[in-house]
């Protein structure tokens, strides 16, 4: 596999997202904080060798979340993203 | 989720394997009885966790392979990397009796449910046809009437998965054709030589672009890209193809 294709999507934070957000976060729209686009978190770029998850804007590569745990809390930044936009009726 | 007390929360729960079925070489169905399973949407995924007696943990995403079922128990199938983690037990050591820790249902944007009355177009790179799978499975046990068509790019003849079964319901009328591009080993007297999918095939056996079909697309991230990046050449619409990436990347605790 290309070097430069070691992510994977937000599909694969979901399960780490729903022991904090109640609604589902792939469907939701995000909107990147750098270069304005929105797009579902599912279409993220998802990187996972790092102490924590970092999703990055699938067409700017700007980081817009990042989740690490450690111990019994979890820090999240969402600096990266404009809004993010859920469905609350699940 | 839908009937559940708690607003979407998802929890971990036990599940209890229940049958084992070898799907290749190197691939392994397993069904799961699940305590208070919620159901689920064909495309959805669980996150299933081990743990070591010293405590360690190791937590990976699996696609869910069947259609929601009258019993609620769900099948996963589960490829063996080299050095995996969790899928050479998952493959290998687990017997019918054992328990696992499972996370899920998961995901709301890769599915597919059985309203969506419009064409629908499949393509899976290897092991990414579980969840497309879920998703056939979900259309045959449905009254519904979406037109299905299934592009499966696979390494050999001996890596495809539910073979058979796609074999039947590919031959019952035209409500899923299936089209297969091998990579390394064709069929004897296969007219495509091996090789990855290219233009040529997606026009071939693709639904043609203005008829504006709902594409899934699945597999491992160099494939996911590059299929993606010909969908769109050929002329697909970016907004109507959603695409699920894996890997072995999830060195998770």
């Amino acid at each position: 596999m290309n070097a430069s294709m070691n992510y994977l999507d937000g599909n694969a934070a979901a399960g780490e997202l729903s022991r904090i957000f109640a609604a589902d976060l792939t469907s939701a729209e995000g909107q990147c904080a750098n270069c304005g686009v929105k797009k579902p978190f599912a279409e993220a770029h998802l990187y996972m060798q790092c102490p924590g998850v970092v999703a990055r804007c699938a067409l700017c590569g700007h980081v817009l979340l990042r989740l690490v745990n450690v111990g019994e809390r979890a820090y999240l930044d969402l600096r990266g993203m404009a809004y993010l936009c859920l469905d609350t009726t699940q | 989720m839908e009937g559940t007390a708690v607003l979407g929360r998802v929890t971990w729960r036990t599940a209890r394997v229940v049958e084992l079925h070898d799907q290749t070489a190197s691939a392994r169905t397993l069904t799961l009885a699940i305590n208070d399973w919620p159901g689920h949407i064909a495309g959805q995924h669980v996150d299933v966790r081990l743990t070591a007696a010293d405590g360690y943990s190791a937590v990976r995403s699996y696609s869910i392979a069947s259609a929601p079922r009258p019993d609620g128990r769900i099948e996963l199938t589960v490829e063996r990397l080299p050095n995996g983690e969790v899928s050479p037990y998952l493959t290998q050591q687990v017997t019918v009796g054992d328990e696992l820790e499972v996370r899920g249902p998961i995901g709301r944007w890769f599915v597919w449910r059985p309203e969506q009355e419009m064409p629908i177009q499949l393509v899976a790179g290897g092991s990414g046809i579980v969840p497309l799978m879920a998703m056939i499975r979900s259309r045959a046990s449905t009254d519904s009437t979406a037109p299905f068509r299934l592009l499966y790019s696979v390494r050999e003849p001996e890596a495809i998965f539910y073979s058979d079964e796609l074999r039947v319901l590919s031959s019952q009328g035209d409500s899923l054709v299936v089209t297969y591009a091998y990579t390394r080993v064709t069929p004897k007297d296969w007219l495509r030589p091996a090789g990855r999918i290219d233009r040529e095939l997606i026009a071939s056996s693709m639904w043609p672009s203005n008829l504006r079909p709902s594409t899934y697309v699945c597999g491992p991230t160099s494939f996911v890209e590059y299929a993606a990046e010909l969908l769109i050449a050929a002329g697909h619409d970016r907004d109507r193809i959603r695409t699920e990436r894996f890997g072995a990347t999830g060195e998770r605790k």
